[in-house]
C-alpha cells in the first residue's frame, strides 16, 4: 500500500489530522512528518499569549503516524482486508517531553513496532524537530481492526 | 494439582489489570474478562501474551474470540498445554 493511499484511509480530517506525509513504511515501523500550522485554533489559548503546541497534540500526532497509518498498512499486508470499516481506539500512552513546539514548526515522527497480535498495535515513537533534536518519546498502544473482517 | 495450579497462576496474571474497583477475590472461574471483570479489549490481548509467555503457548485468533470467561482460558490453557 503506498503513502498516499495509507493517509487517505486515515479516520481523521482537518482540524484533527496531524499527518502531512509519510517517508518509510514496512512491516517494522514508519517514519512520517507534520507541520503544525500558526493558525491552528488550540495556539489562541495554549497558552495565553504564549503559543505553544500542546503535549497531547504532539501525543496524538505520534499516534496518528505511529499506531494509525502503521496499523493501517499492517492491516493492508494481511489477505482478507480490504479497509472498508476501518475502527480505531487509543488504549494507552505514556510519553515524556523534552523539547517545546512553536507555531510553524515541522515535526518528524519515528515508530518502531513492539507487537501487533489481535488487532493490537503497540510501538515506540520518537518525534524529532527540524533540528533534529528530540521532542518527545513514548511508548503508545491501540486496538485496530477492520470490522468488514468480523474480527 | 496441576489445574489449580493453573488456575492460581491465571489469576496472578491477570491482577495487575483489574480495575482498582474490582479485587483478585472477585475472580471466578465464571467470570467474563470484558462483561464482570471490567477488562478492557486492550488489556485483555496483554492477558494473553502474559498468557503465552508464563504458560509457553501460542493462542491464535480463534482462541482469542472464544476466550471470554477465566474458564475459557483455562480450557484453552489446559488443551495448549497437553498437546505440547
Amino acid at each position: 500500500m503506498d503513502f498516499k493511499k495509507i493517509i487517505e484511509k486515515l479516520p481523521y480530517s482537518k482540524p484533527f489530522l496531524f499527518v502531512d506525509e509519510l517517508s518509510k513504511i514496512d512491516s517494522n515501523g514508519v517514519t512520517g512528518s507534520f507541520c503544525f500550522h500558526k493558525d491552528h485554533e488550540f495556539y489562541e489559548g495554549h497558552f495565553k499569549q504564549l503559543p505553544v503546541t500542546p503535549g497531547v497534540i504532539l501525543t496524538e500526532c505520534c499516534a496518528q503516524i505511529g499506531l494509525v497509518c502503521l496499523g493501517i498498512f499492517l492491516l493492508s499486508e494481511q489477505q482478507d482486508s480490504n479497509l472498508e470499516n476501518l475502527a480505531v481506539a487509543f488504549s494507552s500512552s505514556e510519553m515524556e517531553f523534552y523539547l517545546p513546539v512553536y507555531p510553524g514548526e515541522t515535526v518528524f515522527v519515528c515508530s518502531e513496532k513492539l507487537y501487533f497480535r489481535f488487532n493490537k498495535l503497540k510501538c515506540k515513537v520518537k518525534m524529532y524537530n527540524t533540528s533534529k533534536e528530540l521532542v518527545c518519546k513514548g511508548e503508545l498502544a491501540g486496538m485496530i481492526k477492520n470490522s468488514a473482517n468480523g474480527r | 494439582m496441576k489445574e489449580e495450579n493453573y488456575y492460581q497462576q491465571l489469576k496472578g496474571i491477570v491482577q495487575p489489570y483489574l480495575p482498582e474497583d474490582v479485587s483478585v477475590d472477585d475472580i471466578s472461574p465464571d467470570s467474563h474478562f470484558i462483561n464482570e471483570l471490567n477488562i478492557n479489549s486492550a488489556n485483555l490481548v496483554d492477558i494473553v501474551l502474559d498468557v503465552e509467555d508464563a504458560f509457553e503457548i501460542t493462542l491464535e485468533n480463534d482462541d482469542m474470540d472464544q476466550m471470554q470467561t477465566v474458564n475459557d482460558a483455562m480450557v484453552i490453557i489446559n488443551k495448549k498445554r497437553s498437546s505440547k
